[in-house]
């Protein structure tokens, strides 16, 4: 045993503990302590495509797919406990939907998508409500066979263009709209669920995930609660999927691919579980990083690999708490 | 009769690709995800010491084993020591092992490493030669694996009951504090199961691989059939896991004879969804019954 003579200390900031209440809006610094994360966020999002050339922008657009994954499998696993590794069914059933109805009955892509969002979620929703009674590694298996099962049934069946899929779909008006309108939901996204797990339902699905059956023994019905965070993370995914078949203009049984299963949780790793915008700024990074990589070929997943497992055995908080740890909170070294 | 002698070919051939990784995550509670990618490794490593460095078959086989016991070694030693208890990290951590293994087998030509190129890859059979029973033609090495399969799994439902070892990784995944207090050391139990594990894994490869090309998209496969045979079985039951491979044996053949070979995943996955979803703690579980489900 090394003798220890001294160990680190910390506490919060001054500034931390006055903007926590109302007085916060006394002084233009405590607002500016309060706002500055958020606005880097929002507008560091916004700015970030017009830097950018033609090439990164469609990655900027992936990664936004991605994030809105990673910021529903965050919302599951670390609120209600549901560890869903099938982030890849709700991009599928999205992405089909929209893609069918514009291929078949050509509507167009701007109206596709909203129907497909909400079509995707219910369906993804109605799916899983059997698995909902599982919990733990047994949800997450039943998880993760969903999109394999639908990518059987479709090359069984060859339905919906089988293996080959459809292509020329109708794409979205410009390159601007594009870009614009991932970037936009992913915010909104973000501030919607933060905001709602702090409301009642939050404290709920905390409960949920926490002690099923003390919440069940409070006279409130789980099963419901949790079909509505359900719903809610496969209305992000569906989105992603329905914006993802218009933004290549095909579909086909890659929407039901395992990376829209795993990026996201490397993403959540990486960026700190439970933050919420942690996962969002975790597939902003790794997406562009898997593209940069992507001269390596194979090495690529080594690569990825050994970050995450680097992360999870070393750096288990992810990115965002140790960034906010920093940033609220100040560290001496105190002699014992 | 042809469904009869190939479903219990195809039986037998999944529980061996199980029974390392229900000694693993079903009795000791340690969830291996790298399961498929060792099989994948000893296949490879098999061959390419016969291959390259012309070894003699059983030489070859020998020291793969050792290697993929060294591996699940290491992989407890370095990675899921530090996760213990924290089940999602853990499953995603070997998971992460074990792509990195799959996908590393996929390199080329770094430090002269060859990884796999084209789909020629096959280990020779133990025995040439075929043989008839009830009227279908079956090779010898079919019935090697029939063979080996029972034997292992006889053995193995042996070991875990009536040895001392066996109880201990029994007792850890029943109650790991309370099997500490009897003198179980947790960790190396932990650790030489998995390298036990492991090099069940690569058993199974050896005996199931001459059969057919070595890809590593098998990995994938492997791991999640070892994963749902294990589950559907029941967690810690040998018979349960022996029942559940019997059980998606039958289905996938008579599947294929029914509706044609399109169809065979298909009812593969879905019955593996089905039980599951009927029953998540397995056909024959016992233990943790209730702590499966709400």
């Amino acid at each position: 045993m090394v003798d220890e003579t001294r160990r680190k200390k910390r506490l919060d900031r001054s500034i931390k503990v006055r903007t926590e209440g109302l007085y916060a809006l006394s002084s233009w610094t405590e607002m500016l302590y309060l706002i500055l994360p958020r606005a880097l966020l929002i507008v560091g999002l916004l700015t970030l495509p017009l830097l950018l050339d033609m090439y990164w922008q469609r990655v900027l657009c992936a990664a936004g797919i991605y994030a809105l994954l990673a910021l529903g499998f965050d919302l599951l696993a670390e609120y209600v406990g549901l560890v869903c590794l099938g982030g890849a069914f709700f991009i599928g059933s999205g992405g089909y939907i929209s893609g069918l109805l514009n291929a078949h009955l050509g509507w167009s892509a701007l109206f596709c998508i909203p129907i497909a969002t909400l079509g995707g979620a219910i369906f993804s929703t109605l799916v899983l409500i059997p698995a909902l009674r599982l919990r733990g590694i047994y949800f997450a298996i039943i998880s993760f066979m969903f999109p394999m099962f639908a990518r059987y049934i479709i090359i069984a069946l060859s339905i919906f263009g089988g293996t080959e899929g459809i292509s020329a779909l109708g794409t979205l008006p410009n390159v601007w709209t594009e870009i614009y309108l991932i970037l936009v939901v992913v915010i909104i996204a973000l501030f919607a669920i933060r905001r709602l797990v702090n409301e009642d339902i939050g404290l709920i699905l905390r409960g949920i995930k926490d002690n099923d059956q003390a919440v069940k023994a409070s006279g409130i019905n789980i099963t419901s609660y949790k079909i509505k965070a359900v719903f809610i993370a496969s209305l992000l995914g569906s989105f992603g999927g329905a914006y993802l078949s218009h933004l290549y203009g095909w579909l086909g049984i890659s929407l039901f691919a395992m990376d829209f299963s795993i990026l996201p949780i490397a993403a959540s790793v990486m960026g700190g579980m439970g933050t919420l915008a942690g996962p969002v700024l975790g597939a902003f990074a790794l997406t562009p990083l898997s593209e940069a990589l992507r001269g390596f070929g194979q090495l690529r997943v080594v690569i990825y690999c050994f970050i995450l497992i680097g992360f999870i055995v070393y750096k288990p908080e992810g990115l965002l708490n140790y960034f906010q740890r920093k940033y609220h909170q100040f560290e001496l070294w105190e002699t014992v | 009769m042809d469904i009869l002698v190939y479903g219990t070919v195809n039986s037998v051939t999944f529980a061996l690709i199980a029974l390392g990784f229900t000694l693993v995550y079903g009795v000791s509670r340690i969830p291996n995800f790298a399961h498929g990618s060792i099989y994948v490794l000893v296949g490879f490593l098999t061959y390419s010491f016969i291959n390259d460095l012309t070894l003699n078959y059983p030489l070859a086989v020998f020291i793969s084993l050792i290697i993929a016991s060294i591996i699940g070694l290491i992989i407890y030693r370095f990675i899921l020591i530090r996760l213990r208890g924290l089940p999602a990290s853990e499953i995603i951590a070997s998971f992460a092992v074990g792509l990195i293994i799959l996908e590393g087998l996929r390199l080329q030509g770094i430090g002269g490493f060859k990884g796999f190129i084209g789909p020629f890859y096959m280990l020779p059979n133990f025995i040439e030669g075929k043989v008839c029973i009830l009227g279908v033609f079956v090779n010898y090495q079919r019935l090697i694996i029939i063979g080996a399969g029972l034997a292992m799994i006889v053995g193995m439902s042996i070991f875990t009951h009536y040895t001392k070892l066996g109880l201990s990784l029994r007792a850890i995944a029943q109650d790991e504090h309370a099997a500490m207090m009897l003198g179980v050391n947790s960790d190396r139990t932990a650790m030489i199961s998995m390298s036990i594990g492991s090099a069940l894994a690569g058993l199974a490869a050896v005996t199931i691989l001459p059969l057919g090309n070595i890809t590593p998209e098998m990995g994938y496969h492997v791991l999640i059939y070892a994963l749902a045979i294990c589950i559907i079985g029941g967690l810690g039951s040998w018979w349960g896991a022996v029942f559940a491979s019997f059980l998606l044996g039958f289905s996938m053949k008579l599947s294929t004879a029914l509706f044609g070979a399109m169809w065979e995943s298909v009812v593969l996955v879905g019955t593996i969804i089905f039980i599951l979803l009927v029953k998540p703690s397995g056909l024959l579980g016992k233990q943790k019954e209730f702590e499966e489900r709400v």
